[in-house]
């Protein structure tokens, strides 16, 4: 983002970087940069909040009066990610013949569906798409049983795109069960890698995967850091 | 310590480009600017090619009255459940309408673009060859201003 800044000013373009790395927005001299201190994921702060969005706008379009740079300011007011998962109830046991992460994921389809067709998109699709959930997460069951992942996925191994789709699937399925305003961030992160069996198979697929000395650049990507 | 946090401290030690001057443009107006919006969200259309996994250094051009765009960058370590519910909250286009409506700024550019936000270290190619192109695009529509937004 700062990279680009330089590049756009140069073409004769005034800039704004709502930054959310203060520390690299400092290094890269880049002309106008609004700090913000927000949840990843939100550089306008808070979704479904046209006036908190307005002001984080206003703030930057008043970095366009400054006739120097750089121009490093501090949005003024913090906003914080909520790590308690969110409050979305799994259900129970249907299928006992699969592995409960592919029973799981079996349940929420419905759920998916509904959230794909309110919103008219998905971010499910990387590796797979909804109909191969299931068999993803069967294959990362056997990944996490001990099997060689060569044995599971022949020579390319893609886990940090099936692990978006999965994580995504699941996210859309629980905000339509949810349903509400949007939740504090991480909460869905946390309600995916704390308390579904999926997560639960994907940390256990990941940890099988770092022991098989799977390529790090893949396994690192499979889960948020500090998770 | 929040996963935000460690990815602050993460990044914050990391090497980065070194750009030894600052780059200016002088703007119109607010008024009288024709803005856009420069995201590294990786967003596009459902008929445009996605983001490649790693280190894609191409952009998509989005179109103003475009919405339902997907979210293509592919890192773990953002939340996107809430450009589930708003996709102002990465990608402001209806607040730009709407400064355009009360007359805050002189107009939404008719095209935004979007780049992937995993780039290969040295951005090279986004400093020489991709970012040159997509910002000559948008010179060509008559931009002034551009915000950038991150994920």
């Amino acid at each position: 983002m700062c990279a680009l800044a330089h590049v756009l000013e140069e073409a004769g373009i005034a800039t704004v970087v709502l930054a959310s790395m203060r520390a690299v927005a400092e290094r890269m001299n880049v002309p106008r940069v609004l700090y913000c201190e927000f949840p990843l994921g939100r550089p306008l702060g808070m979704p479904d909040n046209a006036k908190f969005q307005h002001g984080v706008l206003a703030a930057a379009f008043e970095l366009l009066d400054a006739s120097s740079g750089p121009v490093l300011v501090d949005y003024p007011e913090v906003v914080e990610a909520v790590e308690t998962p969110l409050a979305c109830a799994l259900l129970p046991r249907y299928d006992p013949d699969v592995a409960p992460s592919v029973d799981e994921a079996h349940g929420l389809r419905a759920a998916y569906d509904r959230a794909v067709a309110r919103r008219g998109a998905t971010e499910v699709g990387r590796a797979i798409d909804a109909d191969g959930v299931a068999e993803a997460l069967a294959d990362l069951e056997r990944v996490a049983a001990g099997e060689h992942w060569k044995e599971v996925y022949g020579p390319r191994l893609d886990t940090i795109a099936i692990a978006h789709d999965i994580r995504a699937y699941y996210q859309e399925a629980a905000l339509e069960l949810v349903g509400g305003p949007p939740p504090g961030a991480r909460q869905a992160e946390a309600w995916f890698y704390e308390q579904t069996e999926a997560g639960k198979t994907l940390a256990a697929a990941r940890d099988a995967l770092t022991e098989q000395e799977a390529p790090s650049g893949i396994t690192f990507y499979m889960q948020p850091v500090g998770r | 310590m929040s996963s935000d946090q460690v990815m602050r401290d993460m990044m914050a030690n990391l090497p980065v480009p070194e750009f030894e001057s600052t780059p200016w443009a002088s703007p119109p107006r607010l008024a009288e600017a024709t803005v856009a919006i420069v995201t590294s969200a990786g967003l596009h259309r459902a008929d445009q090619d996605r983001f490649d996994g790693r280190g894609d250094v191409s952009y998509r051009m989005l179109d103003r009255g475009d919405r339902e765009l997907i979210l293509g960058h592919w890192s773990s370590n953002f939340d996107r459940a809430a450009y589930v519910s708003d996709h102002n909250v990465v990608y402001p286009i209806d607040r730009l309408e709407e400064l355009a409506a009360a007359g805050t700024i002189g107009a939404v550019a008719p095209r935004h673009v979007a780049f992937a936000g995993n780039q290969p270290d040295t951005v090279s190619e986004v400093r020489l060859d991709t970012g040159p192109a997509a910002a000559a695009e948008l010179r060509a529509d008559g931009v002034d201003v551009a915000i950038l937004t991150p994920v």
